[in-house]
């Protein structure tokens, strides 16, 4: 608990374990010794340029970064802003999830493990593991809620053809709070030959750290691109948030900027008011998840209750812990997105602007929108985290577009 | 009501053989889950380890999971814990222990969760997801309310982390078998020994006492015979569970006799020159029989 210490420090310094009163490791004892010497491992990458270079490398030629800043105009047009889209979706495999995935990848190398094994919600980040462990050289297995492996069955097969074994999980919700157990229970059988690759700010620390750190690029060069295209910062800020990796990835270069908005958009499910929804911050309340403290949807027995999004990747009964400090601290914003919100915002840019977003961006989207009509004039970067390719048969049904046979499908 | 007897005392009277047998609180159903603990503790468990059903757990095989996920779907809530502990503990002498994950007892408050399973005469709680570093508020609770703390040590702890779990525990500390999750195995590893035996060892540098209790994947009688060698417990989980979910109470009993049996020495000639395995504890007397409860 390190808040006090840490006052009139720059915010971008802050680390882990503690974020406030939140993160920490609550982990099984049999976890605990892989878990230091990770986290032991982590801080020898930080200090080595060797590594930093290397991350660098794959970075550019492998990602494709510095992603792109595209001003969407006619989008803009319409909303009454100017709407700014840091373009993750173009990076390789679709989402800002490769570039934890190949720092995490390159940790693991040095540690000397051959395995990967990932949980994963919309299948991005299983894909992006997929992909890496294609690359490295190492096995890979992927853990999937049962019910997302069904809403998500071209991301199945992409990391099956990647050479992935994917593995429906049946237990609990089969969501992605239950494919996280069954990654950790297989961990802790096979933690000598494997890294648990966590997708998300989540999960016992150095991960909430470690993964945002990976993500830093992602706010560093969509400030420095703002600067070079409107002459200053932007006047918000804005990310979906399920486990929060986008979301802290883009936030953190502009935590000291303390005239930039920060806004993180939730899944509201049914909608804000309704029992379906994935609101951690908005509904939830301090307890434990996944090894971290953090808010999370709990009843009054400290049973996780089960979260509800059209987005797969954004129906998580948690939050990173970091972003549970920022909302107690009062320096980002977290609001909800109904599910259909996000499909009028996801309608909205790919009929303004022809990219379609991933739904889970898509919650980004609408809440640029919203802010928008509250502010017109302003200036919003949107993380648009990933494109929706992997959406179209869930947007084909919500819009009423496919043909019988595909319907079938 | 009967007479409540310490975990520590309780393995010390078993011989430091003892027996611990794992259920789930409310499974099949409370009064089920009520007469198979009293069942397994009449036919031989020296303690009783009752697990609290939990949305999470990340420790538990797919016995356990399937188990407690069915109870929590029928609508469990933690008041029955207390309702169970009290009724079990008015029928038998044997200590129970609660196995929680720790945001239940968090949520509930971790001195009331204490108070209340205290007043209900349970012995203490198994903690599988809080390690000491974290268990300022729990240890202090423990100490007000006199509630053993059971923290675990696996085959990957350090030395420092196994001093800690040492230190940390009252009533035994669990020796987990291997580093899997829970789930009757065919071998209890190898790592099982050599992890008491390095718990035995850090317990005597450091001139405390330490009871070891093996757990993960002990389901028969000869296994626990096998653990009872270098260890002064053994603890059954899974292997009952399965028993209760598919034969009801009179298996889960015929199943705890059958364990029960593995806690007998091996015969007059070896129990003659076979010394308790830890030299770390002061030995209690070998019993030719497994400690029964004053019902029985």
């Amino acid at each position: 608990m390190n808040a006090q210490a840490d006052r009139g420090a720059p915010l971008r310094e802050h680390r882990g374990p503690w974020f406030g009163g939140y993160g920490g490791v609550f982990m099984p004892e049999p976890l605990m010794a892989a878990i230091d010497e990770l986290a032991a491992c982590y801080e020898a990458c930080k200090a080595d340029p060797g590594f930093q270079a290397e991350f660098a490398r794959l970075s550019r030629d492998y990602t494709g970064r510095p992603s792109m800043l595209t001003e969407a105009t006619r989008l803009s047009e319409q909303a009454g802003a100017r709407i700014l889209l840091k373009r993750e979706d173009l990076n390789h495999t679709g989402s800002h999830k490769i570039n934890n995935v190949l720092g995490q990848a390159l940790v693991a190398q040095r540690l000397g493990k051959t395995r990967l094994i990932a949980e994963t919600g919309a299948g991005q980040h299983g894909v992006a593991t997929a992909t890496a462990a294609a690359l490295f050289g190492m096995e890979c297995v992927i853990y999937m809620g049962e019910v997302d492996t069904e809403r998500q069955a071209l991301n199945v097969a992409r990391m099956r053809l990647l050479g992935a074994d994917v593995v429906p999980v049946t237990s609990g919700s089969r969501t992605l709070k239950d494919a996280i157990n069954e990654g950790l229970r297989d961990w802790v059988a096979n933690v000598d030959s494997t890294h648990y690759l966590m997708g998300t700010v989540a999960g016992p620390h150095p991960f909430p750290e470690m993964v945002r750190d990976f993500h830093r690029a992602i706010g560093e060069e969509a400030r420095e691109q703002t600067i070079a295209l409107t002459g200053g910062l932007p006047d918000a800020v804005l990310a979906c948030v399920g486990g929060g990796s986008n979301a802290m990835g883009i936030f953190h270069a502009f935590l000291d900027d303390a005239d930039v908005r920060l806004i993180g958009l939730e899944a509201a499910g049914d909608g804000a008011g309704t029992e379906r929804h994935a609101l951690s911050i908005g509904r939830g309340e301090p307890g434990l998840l996944h090894g971290m403290r953090t808010y999370m949807l709990q009843d009054d027995d400290g049973q996780t209750l089960e979260s509800h999004s059209i987005s797969a990747g954004l129906d998580y009964p948690g939050v990173g812990p970091e972003h549970a400090w920022l909302h107690d601290i009062g320096r980002a914003e977290y609001e909800p997105v109904s599910d259909a919100e996000a499909m009028e915002a996801f309608l909205a840019l790919t009929r303004a602007e022809g990219i379609i977003p991933a739904i889970e961006s898509a919650h980004a989207v609408a809440g640029a929108l919203r802010l928008a009509r509250e502010q017109p004039g302003s200036t919003l970067l949107v993380s648009l985290s990933g494109r929706g390719d992997k959406d179209v048969a869930t947007a084909g049904r919500w819009f009423d577009v496919l043909d019988e046979d595909a319907r079938q499908q | 009501m009967s007479t409540r007897i310490t975990t520590e005392d309780a393995i010390r009277a078993s011989g430091n053989r003892a027996l611990i047998g794992y259920l789930p609180v409310g499974f099949p159903d409370l009064e089920t889950s009520i007469e198979a603990a009293v069942a397994i503790a009449e036919a031989g468990c020296t303690a009783i380890e009752l697990g609290v059903p939990y949305s999470d757990p990340g420790m538990d095989g797919p016995v356990i999971q399937a188990a407690t996920q069915s109870t929590l779907e029928r609508g469990f809530r933690l008041d029955e814990l207390f309702d169970a502990v009290a009724a079990i503990t008015a029928r038998t002498s044997a200590p129970v222990l609660v196995m929680t994950y720790w945001n239940p007892v968090l949520r509930h408050g971790v001195d009331r969760f204490a108070e209340r399973l205290a007043a209900a005469g349970g012995a203490g709680l198994i903690t599988p997801d809080l390690t000491p570093e974290n268990a300022a508020d729990w240890l202090a609770a423990a100490e007000r309310h006199d509630l053993d703390r059971v923290f675990l040590a696996a085959p990957s702890s350090s030395d420092a982390r196994i001093d800690r779990a040492i230190e940390a525990s009252r009533g035994f500390v669990y020796t987990v078998s291997t580093m899997g999750t829970t789930g009757a195995r065919t071998d209890v590893d190898d790592a099982a020994r050599a992890l008491a035996d390095r718990i035995a060892a850090r317990a005597a540098a450091t001139g405390r006492e330490a009871l070891r209790c093996v757990g993960l994947g002990v389901s028969t009688g000869a296994q626990v015979r096998d653990v009872l060698d270098y260890a002064d417990g053994a603890i059954v989980g899974s292997a009952l569970v399965r028993a209760l979910g598919a034969g009801g109470v009179p298996a889960v009993r015929e199943l705890a006799a059958s364990l029960a049996a593995g806690t007998l020495d091996r015969g007059p000639a070896d129990a003659a020159t076979t010394p308790v395995s830890s030299s770390t504890v002061s030995s209690g007397t070998v019993s030719s029989s497994p400690q029964k409860d004053a019902s029985a």
